[in-house]
């Protein structure tokens, strides 16, 4: 048994090495020993917990099979998991801390000896407000975790889900869960903790089922951020700094990465927030009127084949589209022979390319293609008027110059990859449809643009082909 | 024997025990005073604001630590942030070894089991992911 001090202690180690796990990130050669940092970190939280306290001999053989069962569950699904379903993974795992805080509250409830607040049914009000607090968080971000995974994993259609007056019943619930804590803090009743967690749930699930399937990289950061809150929650409950310090890095984590989402589409979060954003759209672009009367270029593999080999240049622009065919691979393997013909190939990424933040990053690490080459929208826009060819795959408003002009677009102001100052664009995509925003790329009708109909992977693996006689 | 020192010795006796008497309440009306504000003061460990300033502390540093971190590596980030939250573990050990309760303890049995899941899971996921990540040869 340590002392109280000591244990506190070992959590501001764990919680310091916690930092410097996310200070390796900065960049990728220091990022391997910043997680190696991590996992020591959470080591030294356990281990000063299960030798700082007396427990019970069975509880230390409960928490041992806890671990094991859990950790073995944690180690299969990490292993097994394609690089492309990453974002529901994300999403999975968000829901698990977010169970876990419910749980840990309810824990706290019915034994707060064991955290030092108090007996059972006489807890003192501030830990109950911080325990409730925990709990709505815990709660909210399990069920909409569990919304964002089914709609990334498909299991539910990504479109928005929207019904007369949303906002407001979703407001009132709201407004139920704050008067529900009040109740909780005042009375301690288990009866109303159980209600203000089933309401929370509730209240998570209507959050996020009217925000759309594009819109995910912000509801992930989001979501990640209220894991960070709610585990604040419980470590504010249960007194334990560690546990204070470390969901505040989350939190702030998550929050940050809603903001870089939210500016890398030009929308508020509230925007976001709010939902139904491309509803409209499915229905009123059914490729719009102009695609009749207006030209689109399109051509084979053949074509593309003959220009990229005679470009010096060649800015490679992927998207979410990409990921879906699983074309990473074939993509590489036409840089290579490109490469090999004394092309200078680069990979330019929007922010919010994908279905999390740094989705495509990943995918094509894991394609090995050399994170040098791999270059954000700031650091490359300049460079699209110099290359000869962009080579756009499974992404379209991201590139849409309608964001630069058309005021009434529902995507202007959008920093967008401007991919039509390059000498050609090759568009891979599987039809004349619309983006996720519903509106038209006009870039389809510009002279320099040539469509490449098929799957993208496809159509790549013949591109290389073409490349090679 | 001088028989009047008897009442002024047994005087000084009384005396004695009276002020013993005295010392010995006065010292555990000392305590008692020393332990109230403990007890009138939420609780007996550490006041609100302490813990608060640490929280908003540690907001800061997490603000800028991860804007200090490269878009390339957002997706690592998201699942390592996972997995640190996952220290939520702590609060789930003690509820299972410490608490009188059943309910309790199959609570902080089950919260383990899922923080587990993400710990093991998330440093995993994200040493592949970083693994991933080559310079050029």
């Amino acid at each position: 048994m340590l002392s109280p001090e000591l244990t506190a202690f070992f959590y501001l180690v764990a919680a310091v090495l916690f930092v410097l796990a996310l200070r390796g990130l900065s960049s990728p050669v220091t990022s391997r020993q910043g997680n190696r940092l991590g996992m020591i970190g959470m080591l030294v939280a356990v281990l000063a917990t299960l030798i700082g306290q007396d427990m019970w001999a069975s509880g230390y053989g409960l928490i041992i099979l806890g671990i094991i069962i859990g950790g073995s569950i944690g180690v299969f699904i990490a292993m097994r998991i394609q690089m492309t379903a990453l974002p529901q993974l994300v999403a999975a795992f968000h829901s698990l801390v977010g169970l876990a805080a419910v749980f840990v509250a309810a824990a706290a409830l019915n034994a707060p000896e064991a955290f030092d607040i108090g007996t059972p049914g006489n807890i003192y009000a501030e830990s109950l407000i911080e325990m409730s607090i925990g709990l709505a968080i815990g709660a909210i971000t399990f069920s909409g975790s569990v919304i964002a995974f089914s709609k990334l994993q498909g299991i539910m259609k990504g479109a928005p889900i929207t019904f007369p007056m949303q906002h407001p019943i979703n407001l009132a619930l709201g407004v139920l869960a704050i008067i529900l804590i009040a109740v909780f803090v005042v009375t301690g009743s288990q009866a109303v903790f159980w209600l203000l967690a089933f309401l929370s749930f509730g209240l998570g699930f209507l959050i996020i089922i009217p925000i759309g399937g594009a819109d995910m990289p912000v509801v992930i950061s989001m979501l990640n951020s209220y894991s960070g809150w709610a585990a604040c929650g419980i470590g504010f409950t249960i007194q334990n700094l560690g546990l204070i310090i470390t969901g505040a890095l989350v939190g702030a984590s998550g929050a940050i990465l809603s903001y870089v989402m939210c500016k890398g589409m030009n929308r508020s979060i509230l925007n976001v927030l709010l939902g139904g954003f491309g509803s409209e759209g499915a229905v009123a672009g059914p490729a719009g009127a102009g695609a009749a009367d207006r030209t689109v270029k399109s051509g084979n593999a053949e074509d593309a084949a003959f220009i990229l080999k005679n470009a010096t240049k060649v800015i490679v622009v992927p998207g979410y589209g990409m990921a879906v065919a699983q074309a990473q691979h074939a993509l590489r393997e036409m840089a290579d022979v490109l490469k090999r013909e004394g092309v200078d190939v680069k990979y330019a990424i929007h922010p919010v390319a994908g279905r999390m933040p740094g989705h495509m990053n990943v995918l094509l690490a894991e394609a090995n293609v050399p994170y040098d080459e791999v270059f954000e929208l700031e650091q490359i826009n300049n460079e699209f008027a110099t290359a000869q060819v962009a080579y756009v795959i499974g992404a379209n408003d991201v590139t849409n110059p309608a964001a630069k002009t058309d005021r009434t677009s529902p995507i202007y102001g959008m920093p967008i990859l401007e991919v039509e100052k390059a000498g050609t664009v090759l568009f891979v995509k599987r039809s004349m449809a619309s983006g996720y925003a519903g509106v038209e790329n006009e870039l389809f009708f510009r002279p320099n643009t040539m469509m490449l109909f098929g799957d993208a992977k496809k159509m790549t693996e013949e591109i290389v082909q073409a490349l090679g006689r | 024997m001088n028989p009047t020192t008897q009442p002024v010795t047994g005087g000084l006796a009384d005396e004695a025990a009276r002020l013993a008497d005295q010392a010995h309440a006065l010292a555990a009306h000392a305590a008692s005073l020393a332990a109230a504000p403990a007890a009138s003061f939420t609780y007996a460990g550490i006041p609100f604001i302490y813990l608060f300033a640490i929280f908003v502390m540690a907001c800061f540093v997490g603000y800028y630590v991860v804007w200090n971190v490269t878009p390339a590596l957002h997706s690592p980030l998201m699942a390592v942030t996972n997995a640190i939250s996952s220290v939520i573990v702590v609060g789930a050990m003690l509820a299972t070894g410490l608490a009188l309760s059943r309910w309790s303890r199959g609570f902080g049995f089950v919260a383990v089991m899922l923080a587990s899941v993400n710990i093991f899971g998330g440093f995993l996921v994200t040493h592949r992911m970083l693994s991933m990540f080559r310079r050029k040869q």
